[in-house]
């Protein structure tokens, strides 16, 4: 039944069909491990769709499409950040509210580019290693943000295991209290984690319109926000997991496709349904553990922080 | 035909002062509201840029007589009739739903405002007297593109980007393959459902699942433009602007368009509602009815592919040939028309099943 599925092809598809959540989701992960909940990971995601083409038709320069996108999801996030770091707004219905001003603000923008057709990012020249047989087609036969993607979650996870801003950065997230009291600025790191957060987005959603789609249309994005979102919690905020978690979601609807395209008699439904009941069935088994308190969330996740003292 | 209506206007008239203008509607009205309910953005560039451009083709032609609002990005279920009665509710004299989905929705929401027209398109249900439906003859084009794959794949796999398991949808399966494999015996068609109308990123997937199957030709019945530039990646590989022309895509991959032609329809019955003459009805026009265009065939395909392409849409536009003509059997083998014999309406619009050839299970 699967022998019409040539796997490599099918393993290298999904490694970019995986790439927006993957960006995405990274982001939202180090949003998130700074103690703050950003609900706007859509809104961002399409701004930096919208902002990355813009960026990229008028310069012609895909990289600068790139850039654009990251800059233009941070300057929306940055909007979250003042809300919920300065006005001590709710970060739940800011995060909302983010996404549903992303997607009208991303439409307006739009306007005139629907069916304009983007500068195209060609695959990184790996000379002969794109000949090695299946491997090659596997892994070197990718556009850099393909690697980029991989490479952030590396980064990330170095970062925070390793590194003295990333045990900051963990401490602010798990009590900002005691951080504060430590004398660092809690206000000012969750303010750059957010604008990281976003320009991840950014340039996720970016992927979505300047290399995988690649056109502009408003609601391009369609969900993936949400997807990067729920598969933060699914990795219970650990960076490989986060891989794993996008190449599942990415796999599953690739395969999806691809059985259905290769005339396989499995229900394309059940296939849709999976990676939502793993999510589940990875939450009950992780919240049900008696070693892990709670998932591992960030102990101040999504309480604002007034230096009160 | 003129003096009579005048004098039936006037009678009415004379009636509805009688009345307290409470029958005003039968008499036509001054100014129409008229209310547009759209699944995608109109900024798809397919299926509901092209309802969008009928709307403002009509606004065009009508003037100052008319004023209309629209909403996008409906969701098809109960969402869609909250948004049915808000514009009902805000003094719309017609509203046209333009997604199948919608179609129990416009029926709900009709029996509550008699007063009101409802206008469904691709549907079939018509349960109260306010509400008509209208639809364009898909398949007739489907037809037209079948031919043009059939004739141009090398591969001998054709695919189709289905968006939901419904008749319109396998009509324009069947007619694709029936019309391919006529000119190409050894044709295959795969089937890719996507289970949305507007969804680019999952359409660029669903044809590029087709590609990475030996596909080199793509048909789509969702929305965007998406799988024409997914198509663009590959050399090789065609596919047809869906809804609306998709010129941007020409010379290739976009070799030729099935080409939606609301704004007569749409023109037309606001004018009747003006007029007084308005009445419930099922409209189902195709290529010889104007609503169905068939966009430029570009030099991608050669001159004799372009003549025969031709030579099938002219046939159905005059009538002389019908896209479901016997024999043909149903999937199973079993005898569905027989030879010369034509499928009639009631049939097509509930097709639920592949005609002889095609593989694969449609999902229920």
């Amino acid at each position: 039944m699967l022998g019409d599925i040539n796997p490599a092809v099918l393993i290298a598809s999904l490694m970019v069909a995986s790439v927006p959540i993957i960006l995405a989701a990274i982001g939202e992960l180090v949003v998130e491990k700074a103690g703050v909940l950003n609900l706007g990971v859509e809104g961002m995601m399409i701004m930096g769709a919208i902002c990355g083409f813009v960026t990229a038709v008028a310069t012609g320069n895909p990289y600068l499409g790139f850039l654009g996108g990251a800059v233009g999801a941070a300057a929306l996030s940055l909007v979250f950040g003042f809300l919920t770091q300065f006005m001590l707004s709710n970060q739940v219905a800011t995060g909302l509210a983010l996404t549903l001003f992303g997607q009208g603000l991303s439409s307006l923008i739009g306007q005139g580019y629907n069916g304009v057709k983007p500068p195209l990012t060609g695959t990184v020249p790996l000379g002969p290693l794109a000949d090695i047989p299946v491997l090659g087609r596997i892994l070197f036969d990718h556009d850099w943000v393909v690697y980029f993607s991989v490479a952030s979650i590396a980064a990330v996870w170095a970062v925070l295991k390793y590194t003295r801003v990333g045990l900051i950065l963990r401490a602010v997230g798990e009590s900002h209290d005691a951080a504060h009291a430590l004398g660092y600025k809690v206000i000012r790191i969750r303010i750059l984690a957010i604008m990281f957060g976003g320009a991840m987005a950014g340039i996720g959603g970016a992927y979505v319109s300047l290399i995988r789609v690649p056109q502009w249309t408003d609601g391009i994005t369609a969900g993936a926000g949400w997807i990067a979102l729920a598969i933060v919690v699914f990795a219970s905020w650990k960076p490989w997991r986060v891989l794993l978690g996008a190449y599942l979601f990415g796999g599953i609807t690739v395969l999806q496709l691809n059985l259905q395209a290769a005339g396989a008699a499995i229900p394309a439904h059940y296939l849709s349904m999976a990676p939502y009941l793993i999510t589940i069935l990875v939450l009950v088994v992780m919240s049900s553990g008696k070693g892990r308190a709670s998932l591992n969330a960030p102990a101040a996740l999504g309480q604002n922080f007034h230096a009160s003292r | 035909m003129q003096r009579r209506s005048i004098l039936k206007g006037g009678a009415a008239l004379g009636f509805a002062t009688m009345m307290g203008g409470k029958l005003a509607f039968a008499q036509g009205l001054e100014k129409v509201k008229a209310g547009f309910v759209y699944v995608g953005p109109i900024g798809d560039g397919g299926w509901t840029f092209q309802h969008d451009q009928g709307r403002l083709a009509m606004m065009e032609a009508l003037g100052d007589k008319v004023e209309t609002v629209f909403q996008e990005n409906v969701p098809e279920g109960a969402d869609a009739e909250r948004v049915l009665t808000q514009m009902a509710l805000s003094g719309c004299n017609i509203i046209f739903t333009t997604s199948f989905g919608y179609m129990d929705a416009t029926n709900a929401v009709a029996a509550k405002f008699p007063d009101i027209k409802f206008e469904h398109a691709t549907g079939y249900k018509r349960d109260t007297p306010n509400v008509s439906t209208y639809n364009a003859r898909f398949y007739e084009g489907r037809a037209v593109m079948g031919t043009i794959a059939g004739l141009m794949t090398k591969s001998n796999k054709i695919g189709y980007i289905g968006s939901f398991p419904i008749p319109e949808v396998i009509q324009g399966i069947n007619s694709s393959y029936i019309h391919a494999k006529k000119v190409n015996p050894d044709v295959t068609i795969s089937v890719v459902w996507a289970y949305t109308w507007f969804d680019p990123a999952k359409e660029a997937d669903a044809a590029k699942a087709l590609i990475e199957q030996d596909v080199d030709v793509i048909l789509q019945h969702t929305d965007s433009t998406a799988p024409l530039a997914e198509a663009a990646k590959t050399p090789g590989v065609i596919g047809f602007g869906q809804a609306s022309d998709m010129a941007e895509y020409k010379p290739s991959p976009r070799v030729s368009a099935i080409i939606d032609n609301w704004a007569p329809y749409y023109t037309e019955r606001v004018q009747a509602l003006l007029d007084g003459t308005y009445a419930q009805k099922d409209t189902w026009a195709g290529i010889g009815g104007g609503e169905v265009k068939i966009g430029d065939i570009t030099d991608a395909v050669p001159a004799d592919v372009k003549a025969k392409a031709e030579a099938v849409r002219d046939s159905i536009a005059s009538g002389a040939y019908h896209p479901f003509t016997g024999p043909l059997n149903k999937q199973d083998g079993s005898a569905w028309l027989k030879e010369g014999e034509v499928a009639d309406d009631g049939t097509l619009a509930g097709m639920m099943f592949y005609v002889e050839g095609v593989t694969g299970d449609i999902p229920s």
